[in-house]
């Protein structure tokens, strides 16, 4: 008996470590900004909002935050809209090898991630004169991301009966209006789901910006935190700190919202 | 009207997939064939070459596989992947829900703190870890200066061992998620008929636990090997430096890429690299092809 308390106090002071060293690193993250002497420590001083004062003064800041929501919203928007029309017809029509054909293109974007294609990535955009566009940018990161996108649409619309829009198309519905009104509201959670999972991605994306974008005036949020803390150095680590938490609230509550809807183990694929 | 192109249900099935077709097709599909011929030219961002690239055949893959710099980064890389992703993610992953199996409380509170790190975006975790690690002001060295330990510049003094934690930090959660919700798979009363004969925690594990396991075992193996080997969040932190201490491929083809601006040579690279990864999902392939369904 005693010694199974002993291995299990063992086992919960080894839980608490390997909590602790996850925990540790993202502290400075959520105190920092409101500290009134940021510094690379962590320690929070009189409570302040003059960091995220400091945020909104800076331009750079400012149009960065708009040029994410560009590309963020870009991204979503073509995933979805090409995803979720694929995946309906991979759902619906059983044609031979559909679900090999989405299995080899998932395996494709993890094999041509964006490190291995880069090069590649870059001359195309040049020649499609896509270069230091947001739309570059855009096409690139939903063209690796929608085949994984499609894949999990597919299994939430195979979920949703077939009876429905057979009723509809009976009674006389056109088929657009079946699929706007009787498919579209089914498969809502779903589509929820990818819209999230996208934007998360093309949010955080680093890689594909740094590479087709070349001026400043376009980089997205990651681009210019990148900058701020490899060119600006140590004294504006309040401004810094107040801009990494803005900038990381949406992931975490978009991530909120997918886990709500199915719970955190199911988006490996897309998370990479 | 019922009959026209847009109702026939051939018309709808080409309508609907062209979209993704098109997009699939051209920002991922041709840029990896395309590779392979950019492999094969003197491309370059400057110079003569920038303006008119030549036909070089395989001279720009004899250049890489003489280079003592690739094989130095094939190395770190192999060394990268091997500690970071294998030992430590699947590793720590393995041992966090071996450990935390039925303990909610905990489980649930693990997850939450190393679904954050996995989260957050990479520019972020980067200066997270930056602050974290410096030399005067740094939590980690503020800890060891109170238990009356010598600061240490990591960055500069380990530099290939800090990217490695700072990778097991980063990745842990989807291994320990995959391996939790396999855990839970396995019918309560084999563990528990186990306990009742008395079994040692290695004849559980042996015979019950990783046979049940094995295939998402594999699975996981494969999808952190393929990811890690192709991350280039190290390049915020490091650059590939100090030197050429932490230049894993993916740095290594940038660096050559877009910062040497020699685009053929950087394409031989990373042609080699795909290679790489095309083996890996081989192997991942095989495996899935054995088992119902696909998880990925």
């Amino acid at each position: 008996m005693n010694k199974i308390r002993v291995s299990s106090a063992i086992n919960y002071i080894f839980l608490s470590v390997v909590a602790a060293f996850f925990i540790a690193p993202v502290i400075w993250l959520f105190v920092t900004p409101f500290s009134n002497s940021p510094s690379l420590s962590i320690s929070l001083g009189t409570p302040t909002l003059e960091n995220f004062g400091s945020v909104f003064q800076d331009p750079a800041a400012i149009y960065s935050f708009g040029n994410s929501v560009i590309i963020a919203v870009g991204v979503t928007l073509a995933t979805v809209i090409c995803a979720s029309l694929a995946a309906y017809i991979f759902s619906r029509y059983h044609f031979h090898g559909s679900n090999f054909l989405i299995f080899i293109l998932i395996l494709f974007s993890n094999i041509v991630s964006g490190t291995a294609a880069m090069v590649p990535l870059y001359m195309l955009n040049i020649s499609l004169g896509l270069i230091n566009s947001y739309l570059g940018v855009i096409l690139t990161i939903a063209g690796g991301g929608i085949p994984t996108s499609i894949f999990i649409l597919k299994s939430f619309f195979d979920s949703i009966p077939k009876s429905y829009e057979e009723a509809a198309l009976v009674d006389g519905s056109s088929y657009s209006q079946m699929l706007f009104h009787i498919f579209l509201p089914l498969s809502k959670k779903g589509i929820i789901v990818i819209a999230t999972l996208s934007f998360i991605s093309a949010w955080g994306n680093f890689l594909i910006p740094f590479i087709l974008l070349s001026s400043q005036r376009t980089y997205p949020a990651s681009v210019t935190i990148y900058n701020f803390y490899t060119e600006m150095g140590l004294p504006n680590i309040g401004l810094i700190s107040a801009y990494a938490l803005l900038y990381t609230l949406p992931v975490i509550i978009g991530y909120l919202v997918v886990n709500k809807i199915f719970g955190f183990s199911f988006y490996g694929g897309i998370k990479g | 009207m019922k009959n026209g192109f847009f109702n026939s249900k051939s018309g709808i099935i080409i309508v609907f997939l062209i979209p993704a077709f098109i997009l699939i097709g051209v920002f991922l599909i041709f840029p990896a064939f395309w590779e392979f011929y950019l492999s094969m030219t003197n491309e370059s961002l400057m110079g003569i070459s920038a303006v008119h690239p030549q036909f070089v055949g395989i001279s720009n893959f004899i250049d890489v596989l003489t280079d003592p710099s690739f094989y130095n980064s094939l190395v770190v890389t192999f060394i990268f992947v091997l500690e970071s992703a294998i030992i430590g993610q699947a590793g720590l992953g393995m041992l966090l829900s071996l450990l935390t199996y039925r303990k909610k409380i905990f489980r649930t509170l693990v997850q939450v703190v190393a679904v954050l790190a996995w989260i957050i975006p990479d520019s972020v975790v980067a200066y997270l870890w930056i602050a974290f690690l410096d030399k005067n002001a740094g939590t980690f060295n503020n800890l060891l200066a109170l238990l009356g330990l010598a600061r240490t510049n990591w960055f500069y003094r380990y530099p290939l061992t800090t990217i490695v934690i700072f990778n097991i930090w980063r990745g842990t959660a989807f291994s320990m998620l995959m391996f939790s919700a396999a855990f839970d798979m396995i019918p309560p009363s084999y563990l528990e008929v186990a306990d009742v004969m008395g079994v040692s925690w290695w004849r559980k594990f042996k015979d019950i636990i990783f046979p049940n396991l094995k295939r998402v075992f594999f699975s996981d193996l494969i999808l952190i090997t393929l990811w890690t080997f192709n991350v280039f969040t190290p390049y915020l932190l490091t650059q590939g430096g100090p030197g050429t201490a932490t230049e894993i491929l993916p740095i290594y083809i940038y660096l050559n890429a877009f910062q040497n601006f020699k685009i053929g040579y950087g394409a031989a690279i990373s042609v080699i690299v795909l290679l790489i990864n095309l083996v890996l999902a081989s192997v991942y392939f095989t495996l899935s092809k054995e088992k119902e369904g696909i998880s990925l």
